[in-house]
């Protein structure tokens, strides 16, 4: 206290007579006053466009959307509305529901909805059956991303992005969560697995998956896992809980309908940044052949039947097209469908 | 709603203001006031954007997983020697407000570059680091302006008062994104759009009502690299600069603690951001008294109380206490760590700086708390990954304690010699 005295009666007074002012009083606040006004009608204005420009819904067709196994297709229009489209004629009339997802997937009657109920408001992973209705719907934080059912329909795996936690960061983790609606075990992130590295047993903070596909003994998974900025291809083991490292620069597995071969991105020239080819590792000889689509794809692919994937494409304007390419290198990428993403084939 | 109390203490007045009959917040003055606004408005802005940025890059962009991770880090180090720039040129232009307001725009206009960056990653990257740069740019010169805008013996409140204002922006921003998607139809180029005009009038508020510092002494010569260099041979502010550094070195990093926290807990991934909020809200309610506590009782006991404060909440992470107790009583002490440390070193160090240096010695402190925390939190991840989680945590405690013994034995008992120099400097 006294130190203080001291040093205030020495100090020179910091708060000085300040410069002559260029506006007076009145002045400064009128200026701040109008340019509120003027800046918030900017605001407000373009609030009122970008609303009324939304992209309107597609109305719901009078024919009932069955995700019940047939040949038909399963996608997500550009607003999220579940539709399905003869296999074999995808241009043929499409069914559109009034069910939104983010990302949808089902096999055999399981049909796994990934939904964010606005970009701000909560995340659910609803498992509908195959006439849309709820079954069960899981809390879920972040912002979806990938989501799978295993072919039987038992398992059930999602992936989404959680961003930075401190507004200096932006950082992005991913939390991978799987289901099994047979026993009702629940993992809402993978991070608890043990993970054997090269042979090891591996532990870091910076573990993250993401992009799991399962195989058909319905235990046995594969996805990407993310550590000190390598891509691995893990296969897991849910009910040991344990992942174990394969090989780097894979990520977005999907396995094909044999259990023989898995289509993902790799990263061009081992750069993610640069973005990623479609290609397939032959999981009895580790052979990787590139697909012929040469443009960056991100997504996880699906196999509409044992030698045909298909991937979403993304326009810069935020459309999005469903492409199909041959997963044994040959051939050309085809069109498959406009304003469309988040393929499935329900049989 | 501010705006009449910052124009409250005496504008226009030549005479400097008596302070023996006022109390309380008058004493901080009408340009910390105004500071505490223009960070209020832009915090609302820049937690806007960082709420939806995630959304807005992978559901917006389709952008895909740790396609951004690698922005992290790489502009650390870069804003650390913009700082270290910006401290300097403010010091010798001798305007410290010009230069915090190039920071203020930079981040205004980087939030209309994003929208037109469209899809490019390259683009993106680049707004943001402008967005970093306008940030690293400004924080130096506005601490400095507040040292110089309140009385030595109630910088601790003043402080208080910016930090307290600071945070309620960043509880609203959120708030206001939310709103503004809702308006707009889950669109997400309106919370930008929105977000940009709100920094525009935090810049507005800086140009009109903050005043500049106002040298008393005549500017014979400009700051020279040379007056830096001496700035470092200074006893008293070599030894702040290197408790700074042992200080920020204790330091882990929010990520980690509140990442502790929801394993031992189990909480719901849902409720994790709540966290951040708890801390902030302490932070927020003791922002003001804490700093009016270090004005009377003395800031180095209140800076050490904080850290020691840190200390006990690595301990807890595996400690004795569990469930909504363990969660309280963290929350509420890393809160109290902010408080005690974020605005009160800044009170501390602005006195034992000269005034023609304030900014460039600001900038100092600061980034050398910014790099000795990057340090500690790459080898507190190191630590976890070789040692586990639980001697990781111990690990952190044990070098809070190091640093809270190493600073009191650089800074008691010298804050005598430390006021004597800031006089005759």
């Amino acid at each position: 206290m006294t130190e203080q005295t001291t040093i205030d009666a020495e100090t020179p007074q910091p708060s000085p007579p300040p410069a002559p002012p260029r506006f007076g009083r009145a002045a400064r606040i009128t200026t701040t006053v109008a340019a509120t006004v003027a800046l918030a009608g900017v605001a407000i204005g373009y609030v009122q466009l970008t609303s009324s420009a939304t992209t309107p819904e597609a109305p719901a067709t009078a024919q009932t959307v069955s995700l019940a196994p047939a040949p038909r297709l399963l996608t997500l229009t550009s607003t999220g509305q579940v539709t399905t489209v003869g296999k074999d004629n995808p241009g043929g009339t499409r069914a559109v529901s009034k069910t939104k997802c983010d990302r949808i997937y089902a096999a055999a009657r399981t049909v796994a909805c990934l939904y964010a109920d606005g970009i701000l408001g909560t995340v659910s992973m609803r498992i509908l059956d195959a006439d849309l209705k709820e079954r069960k719907a899981i809390p879920v934080s972040g912002i979806p991303n990938r989501v799978r059912v295993s072919t039987s329909g038992r398992m059930v795996s999602w992936t989404a992005f959680v961003g930075g936690d401190s507004y200096a960061t932006l950082n992005f983790a991913t939390r991978t969560g799987i289901y099994d609606t047979k026993t009702g075990t629940l993992f809402k992130t993978l991070e608890t697995f043990d993970v054997i590295k090269d042979g090891k047993p591996y532990q870091s903070v910076d573990v993250n998956y993401w992009g799991v596909t399962f195989t058909d003994d319905d235990n046995t998974f594969y996805a990407t896992l993310y550590t000190k900025g390598h891509r691995y291809l893990v296969q897991g083991d849910f009910a040991a809980r344990t992942v174990r490292t394969l090989r780097d620069h894979v990520e977005c597995p999907s396995l094909s309908p044999d259990g023989t071969r898995i289509a993902f991105k790799a990263p061009i020239n081992g750069d993610s940044t640069k973005g990623w080819r479609l290609s397939v590792l032959d999981l009895a000889t580790n052979k990787v052949t590139r697909t012929a689509e040469t443009r960056s794809v991100d997504d996880q692919a699906a196999w509409l039947d044992n030698s045909t994937l298909a991937y979403v494409q993304q326009h810069d304007d935020g459309t999005k097209d469903l492409w199909t390419v041959p997963s044994d290198g040959s051939g050309k990428p085809k069109l498959l469908l406009r304003n469309a993403h988040s393929p499935a084939a329900l049989g | 709603m501010y705006l009449s109390s910052i124009d409250r203490p005496t504008a226009d007045d030549p005479s400097p203001p008596q302070h023996s009959g006022r109390r309380g917040l008058a004493l901080v003055g009408g340009n910390v006031f105004a500071l505490g606004t223009v960070s209020l408005v832009t915090d609302i802005s820049a937690e806007m954007v960082t709420a939806i940025l995630p959304a807005y890059l992978v559901l917006g962009l389709s952008f895909s997983p740790l396609a951004y991770g690698m922005i992290d880090g790489i502009y650390t180090g870069a804003t650390a020697v913009l700082r270290l720039v910006g401290g300097y040129v403010a010091d010798r232009i001798r305007t410290p407000k010009w230069v915090a307001g190039t920071g203020y725009a930079m981040s205004a206009v980087a939030k209309l570059g994003l929208l037109a960056a469209g899809r490019s990653a390259g683009a993106i990257g680049l707004v943001i680091a402008v967005d970093r740069a306008g940030k690293g740019l400004r924080t130096a010169p506005r601490d400095a302006l507040i040292t110089l805008s309140a009385p030595p013996h109630a910088l601790g409140r003043a402080f208080g008062v910016h930090r307290a204002m600071d945070s309620v922006g960043a509880f609203l921003g959120p708030l206001a994104a939310m709103a503004v998607l809702a308006a707009a139809g889950q669109v997400l180029d309106a919370v930008l759009v929105t977000s940009f005009c709100i920094a525009a009038l935090g810049v507005l508020i800086l140009v009109l009502f903050v005043r500049d510092r106002h040298d008393d002494r005549p500017a014979t010569t400009p700051v020279s690299p040379r007056d830096v260099a001496e700035l470092l041979r200074a006893a008293p502010i070599r030894r702040l600069l290197l408790a700074a550094c042992l200080l920020g070195f204790a330091v882990i990093g929010d990520g980690f603690v509140y990442l502790l926290l929801q394993r031992r807990e189990d909480i719901a991934l849902g409720w994790f951001p709540l966290l951040a909020v708890g801390t902030s809200l302490t932070y927020l309610l003791l922002a003001i008294p804490i700093g009016a506590l270090a004005d009377r009782i003395g800031r180095l006991p209140i800076v050490l109380a904080g850290y020691a404060a840190l200390c006990a909440v690595y301990l807890l992470l595996f400690g004795p206490l569990h469930g909504w107790p363990l969660l309280a009583v963290a929350l509420a002490l890393y809160g109290f760590f902010y408080a005690a440390t974020d605005g009160v070193l800044m009170a501390l160090a602005g006195p034992v700086l000269p005034e023609h240096l304030r900014t460039t010695g600001i900038a100092l402190i600061q980034t050398g708390q910014a790099l000795a925390y990057l340090a500690s939190s790459v080898l507190f991840g190191l630590a976890w990954q070789l040692w586990g989680p639980l001697t990781a945590s111990r690990l952190a405690a044990a070098v809070a304690v190091l640093a809270v013994v190493a600073t009191a034995l650089l800074l008691i008992n010298r804050s005598t010699t430390t006021s004597d120099t800031e006089v005759t400097a």
